[in-house]
């Protein structure tokens, strides 16, 4: 026996028929207007917000998505790519083919010089430089300036990230405390903070990496070619497959060989592992994050595995 | 040092998108689950995204080797979404989660909301944005207060569909009786709120019955699962259509304007209430200026129909005087500009809210001062009452009368979510003290024969 309230059948009807999906309005159309909303808000509500860029495909598509919001002005904040030093060549190279195209302003935040500048420990010549970007990141906001971050974390990404709200709050020294988040109600996003803190607004938070690929197949977006199978030499550790650089070199008992690859998130060259993988299309890529068994970042990146809280603990420290 | 070069990057082939493509079209659905603390919410939602297989295979190791860490048997469930590590430590939802999971059709954005009285402005912050709400019941404890307040708040906000979990049931070895007092009492509750549908369907999270696969432990039970449930929905367009079947007119509150070359302006924002078109007549608020919208635009090309939830910039007819905070709505179904207005809000502060107080409103685009007037009543969430009250204090839901210092374009909330609300700001802290509501509450007291507290105006 089905035992539902339902208090007014016909008008049920009615509603579904209303709020059935129109020709052509999908849930991409839902997310990209929503996200556009987001980058509005920011614009308008802060003083000085900033979109921080890492060449990766989710700051590629806040580009697409900051001209979709502000064209045909420029637009109302800079670009910034906090850069450890140890990129892949292709998305620098992708980086700087975007900014000349957009001809918009970019900053970079260097580790280099922060550990030149004797603000952090120089990890060594194979060390892991993910945590610097923290203090980068946090030196850069203070000399500028800047009351807001928009960046491109989703929310599907981390179990720390599915907290976060879309403007989330960072105290003086950059922090992020998860117990005590201001409430955030309907779309009404509030911009004001005090001199000395900022925000981190995510415009991607409900989007999955799925729907992350099906814009950037609609929307036809270029992307740095490492995304897309190719073959180059790569070292098997800890389970991930890192590709040989100049700072990632075979260590004793390991050898590289060459592989069939491509890269699901970019990140630093000594943390990001590559997929085996010979999708060379968009529509490759869809089909085999479609039926993935392993998360994004899951295989991916070993900045994620040093403690069971290591996202969450880095956010608390100021990280993306 | 790299290998061999890897190829240029690839351009994909335009996918023109044209109705009558071969790709199904998503609609979207966002739902809150909501309930008290140990009712088992998070176990459900676990369970729910375990079932469906949207839980990659290095996510549920992680759940695993977690719960092993803590001492747990097998996989605890609820550590899918309290991710936090004092949610873990402390076995408890703190703030929201979000998770996300597909089907063909349908895309889902899930709200986790922390069940603890102490959290109830992270329950308002995930259940705002909700087309429905998932009620978690421990059957054989039935429903609790914390409950009741959490479904009130939540229709309230607007929510109109409910789907109530009566979990547990394993634990009292399936009694039917159980499962139909958990149906008696929220059926009394959901018509006294005015939430057009209550779905209550016996299931246990722990075990699995009934949340995404059918099973056969209550034999008496032929409804849908959790799943089924949720895929038959209607679809939400929080931002449209709500309470009032017709919603109300075309509505676009101005966020930002863009100068166009040739010197003309445009307004952005995004449509709610009803769509927009080319040729409408519409009306600038609160100045009250008169126009009509030439043209709706967007980055790829101009729209003959900006449906609702699109973000769209409107050319106008005239030059009138528009910038961020004005509202563009249809001439012949607008808000009511108002000084002085009466509304329903949820008090989140620690200090009590007391007539006099200062404070700064958000509503939709604007930012304003605004002063309260009165407090005018508090909710007794057993009774479904408004109880006489002169102050609002952590947590409670009231009536209060305010004022402020621009006018405002406002709906009743059941008519429009967007212009119908707003957000009370300390401007010490910058905090967000309450969400409000323009109107009073749509509720029934539970005691017919009571006199209801009328509220002033």
């Amino acid at each position: 026996m089905t035992t539902t309230l339902d208090r007014s059948t016909a008008s049920s009807l009615e509603a579904s028929a209303e709020t059935a999906p129109r020709a052509g309005v999908d849930h991409l159309d839902l997310l990209e207007a929503h996200a556009i909303f987001i980058m509005r808000e920011v614009a308008a509500e802060c003083e000085r917000p900033v979109l921080l860029f890492s060449g990766g495909k989710d700051s590629a598509v806040l580009l697409r998505l900051a001209e979709k919001a502000f064209r045909p002005g420029r637009f109302p904040f800079p670009i910034m790519h906090v850069d450890t030093g140890h990129n892949f060549p292709e998305v620098i190279d992708f980086r700087d083919r975007r900014i000349e195209e957009l001809g918009e302003r970019l900053l970079v935040a260097s580790v280099q010089e922060s550990i030149d500048n004797g603000r952090v420990a120089d990890p060594g010549p194979l060390g892991m430089r993910n945590r610097l970007q923290t203090t980068a990141l946090l030196d850069a906001i203070n000399a500028h300036g800047f009351d807001a971050c928009i960046g491109g974390a989703r929310r599907d990404e981390d179990k720390a990230r599915a907290k976060e709200r879309v403007l989330s709050f960072r105290d003086t020294f950059g922090q992020w405390d998860p117990k005590r988040q201001r409430p955030e109600l309907w779309q009404l996003y509030s911009g004001q903070v005090q001199p000395g803190e900022h925000l981190r607004a995510f415009p991607l938070s409900d989007w999955t990496e799925l729907d992350i690929w099906q814009y950037i197949e609609r929307e036809s977006m270029e992307l740095p070619s490492i995304y897309f199978a190719h073959r180059r030499p790569v070292i098997e550790r800890d389970g991930m497959l890192l590709a040989e650089s100049e700072w990632v070199a075979p260590a004793p008992g390991e050898t590289a060989f060459e592989e069939t690859v491509r890269f699901r998130t970019v990140g630093d060259a000594t943390c990001t592992g590559a997929v085996r993988s010979e999708a060379t299309t968009l529509a490759r890529i869809i089909q085999e994050v479609a039926v993935s068994r392993v998360s994004e970042r899951g295989a991916t990146r070993a900045d994620d595995r040093f403690s069971e809280t290591s996202m969450e603990d880095r956010k608390r420290e100021g990280y993306f | 040092m790299v290998g061999a070069a890897p190829p240029p990057s690839p351009r994909a082939e335009a996918d023109h998108r044209t109705p009558g493509d071969d790709r199904p079209v998503m609609d979207l659905l966002r739902f809150a689950a909501i309930g008290s603390v140990d009712d088992g919410k998070s176990t459900l939602i676990g369970r729910l995204l375990h079932d469906t297989k949207q839980l990659f295979d290095d996510q549920i190791e992680a759940v695993e080797a977690a719960s092993r860490r803590r001492g747990v048997e097998g996989m605890d469930l609820s550590f899918v979404t309290d991710g936090l590590r004092a949610e873990r430590e402390q076995g408890i939802t703190i703030d929201v989660a979000y998770r996300y999971a597909a089907t063909p059709t349908r895309k889902f954005v899930i709200a986790d909301c922390p069940g603890h009285v102490q959290y109830t402005r992270n329950m308002a912050t995930g259940a705002s944005t909700a087309d429905l709400a998932l009620v978690v019941v421990d059957a054989p404890k039935g429903l609790r207060e914390q409950t009741r307040r959490h479904v009130c708040i939540a229709a309230l906000l607007g929510v109109r569909h409910l789907i109530v979990a009566a979990n547990k049931m394993d634990l009292i070895d399936w009694d039917e009786s159980t499962y139909q007092r958990v149906v008696a009492e929220m059926t009394v509750l959901a018509e006294r709120l005015g939430v057009e549908s209550c779905t209550v369907i016996p299931v246990s999270a722990l075990n699995g019955d009934n949340v995404a696969v059918r099973s056969d432990a209550a034999p008496w039970y032929d409804g849908p699962t959790i799943l089924d449930a949720l895929e038959q929905a209607p679809a939400g367009e929080w931002a449209g259509a709500h309470g009032d079947r017709r919603g109300s007119g075309a509505r676009l509150p101005v966020q930002w304007v863009l100068r166009q070359p040739g010197g003309g302006r445009t307004y952005a924002g995004m449509t709610n209430g009803g769509p927009l078109h080319p040729g409408d007549p519409v009306v600038v608020l609160p100045s009250g200026q008169r126009s009509a919208v030439t043209a709706v635009e967007t980055l790829d090309g101009p729209l003959s129909e900006a449906a609702v939830g699109l973000s769209v910039s409107v050319q106008l007819a005239d030059d009138v005087d528009v910038s961020r905070g004005d509202l563009l709505a249809s001439a012949d179904d607008h808000p009511e500009v108002v000084t002085e207005l009466v509304a329903t809000i949820c008090w989140f502060d620690p200090r009590p809210l007391v007539a006099g107080a200062r404070y700064r409103i958000k509503h939709t685009t604007r930012v304003t001062p605004a002063r309260i007037l009165s407090v005018d009543g508090r909710l007794d969430v057993n009774r479904l009452e408004l109880l006489p009250a002169d102050s609002l204090a952590e947590n409670d839901i009231g009536t209060v009368t305010l004022a402020v210092a621009t006018p405002l374009a406002v709906d009743p909330y059941r008519r429009n979510r967007i212009t119908g609300s707003f957000v009370i700001i300390d401007p010490t802290t910058n905090g967000t003290v309450a969400a409000g509501m323009v109107g009073p509450p749509e509720l029934t007291p539970l005691d017919p024969d009571s006199t209801p507290f009328d509220a002033p105006g």
